[in-house]
Order: structure tokens, then sequence, then C-alpha cells
């Protein structure tokens, strides 16, 4: 296993930073923190992730003031390179809403906020996040935390044609068109997935093949 | 000069909240056949223009306000009494 530099990117109200340092420094990685308001130099992390909570409130739409923040224009030029980047949750939210991700992610059908565990499968395999870990139609049984997590696009068919849907639910929770719980970007080094891995990586917590998605391959 | 910019869910994508209230509306005899929620947002600007002011108006809505794959949105200049 190689040891990589992961930078995880803290917005005023992402809450889920903490849990995924410490998932990632499990895994034998060197974490660091990358603020909202600072440029970063994109050369200095390995891999980027994008952790879970309520960036700017969710105020406007989730993600929407956070993709706007300075620190993402360093994570676009970094995408652009080819640096591997992870948004989880609320990180998804904003790597839609950046446009790194297609589609958008909606208020639930139920209106609630859902707060479960929920079993996924996975549709296509991502060397960047997981890797050789999962193989297709793996499922894995992950929490998720989230009021606005309905995924929505204009064209699943074509994001199924070029193998860009990640993980879908096994039950649909949230109302996500196609079930969709997580996409890849077309060259797959950009993912976002609503469940929250980092809430998941030993025994106690429920399950620990959460902690997966944070070891590297590549 | 103040502009108004609503901004409401496309046809295409379900509309939960509307869905609610239209349902509660419903229950209490309303005879309602749809009913979509959207959002507002009022801009004071630094402008006199109109055709400016719309002008920059657009670009903060495209810019942030609101999102293309979800949903549509118009402008309005406010003509406050």
């Amino acid at each position: 296993m190689k040891s990589s530099v992961v930078g995880i990117v803290r917005f005023p109200g992402t809450n889920c930073d903490r849990d995924v340092w410490e998932a990632v420094e499990a895994e034998g990685h060197r974490a660091r923190w990358l603020w909202h308001a600072d440029l970063f130099d994109v050369r200095s992390v390995d891999r980027i992730i994008l952790a879970g909570g309520f960036s700017y409130g969710d105020y406007l739409r989730a993600g929407a003031l956070a993709a706007r923040s300075p620190v993402m224009r360093s994570i676009q030029e970094a995408a652009a390179r080819g640096t591997p980047v992870l948004g989880i949750c609320n990180g998804f939210q904003i790597l839609c809403e950046v446009g790194l991700l297609p589609g958008a992610l909606v208020l639930n059908t139920s209106m609630k906020f859902i707060d479960e565990w929920a079993p996924i499968s996975l549709k296509a395999t991502n060397r960047y996040w997981g890797g050789s870990h999962f193989s297709k139609g793996t499922k894995l049984n992950l929490p998720i935390a989230h009021a606005e997590g309905r995924f929505y696009t204009e064209n699943l068919q074509e994001l199924l044609d070029r193998n860009q849907v990640w993980w879908t639910y096994e039950n649909n929770p949230n109302g996500s068109l196609g079930s969709v719980a997580g996409v890849m970007n077309r060259e797959g080094h950009v993912a976002g997935l609503m469940s929250h891995p980092e809430r998941a990586v030993a025994e106690w917590m429920g399950c620990e093949q959460g902690k997966l998605f944070f070891k590297s391959d590549v | 000069m103040k502009i108004g910019v609503r901004i409401m869910p496309r046809n295409e994508v379900l509309d939960t909240q509307g869905r609610a209230v239209e349902k509660t509306l419903g229950h209490h005899d309303f005879k309602v056949r749809c009913c979509r929620v959207g959002r507002y947002v009022e801009i004071d600007l630094d402008e006199s223009d109109e055709r400016r002011g719309l002008d920059q108006a657009q670009k903060m809505t495209e810019f942030v306000l609101h999102n293309p794959l979800i949903e549509r949105y118009e402008l309005e200049v406010i003509h406050e009494k």
C-alpha cells in the first residue's frame, strides 16, 4: 500500500472532517486540512476528500455557496490535472454544484432528513476510491444522513452507458433517479457518494468495510 | 434599484415541497390542480439603468442563485411605491 497526502476540506458547517481524518490516518496516509477561504498548492496533496456536513448552513441549495468558495478553484485545478477527489454527502452535493460531477441532489421524496443504514451495491468499479477492494455487485451496508440526497440528472442512461453510476441503493430511501447513491466523472478520479464510509470503519461502529474507501491503490 | 429573481423548480423535477403544500390545501377542501414551491430573491443594486441592472442580476443568478439543471428563473424590476 502506498502512503499519500490526503487533503480534507473544511467549510463553515463541515462536520464529518474529523471522522474522515481518522479514517485516512488509520490507513497509513497523512491527512492535512484545506481551508475553504484559501487556495492551496495542488502539488501538495495526492488526493482530496470533501467531507459531509452542512456547509454554509445549506443555504440557497445544499453545496451551492461552498461550490463558489476559493478552495474550490484549487480543487478544480487539482481535478484537471488528475488528482483524485472524493465528495461524501455534502461533499458530493458540492462537487455536483461546481460541475465536477454530473447531476444534482435535491430534497428527499419523503421531505424528511433520513439517518439510517442503507444497503448499496457497486454498479461500476472505481480504481481511485475503493479500487480493487470492491467488484461489480459488491454489497455494503453504510450509514446515510441527509435531507437532500435525491439524485437527479437529465441523462441517466448516458451515465449508465459510460459506467459513471458508481453505487446504487438497494431500497432507494430518498427517491433517487435510478436509485443512484454515488457517481463519478468520465475519467473516474472525481467521485461522489451520499453514504458515509467514514462512519463505518470499525467493527464496533456496525461495519468496518467503509475503510476500504480510504485505502489507495494508485 | 431592486431586482427580483423568481426561481422555480423545473417541471421535470419532482417538487416535493409543492406536492406537500398541494396535499395540505386539498385536505382543507381547497381545489388546487398543482402547486409548486420556489424561492424569491431581492437584489438591491447601486444602479439606475434598468437594462444594466437586469444584466447584472442575470450574471449573479447564473453564477450562484439558480442551478439550471433543476431550476428556471425570471427577473423583474421591482417598482416600489
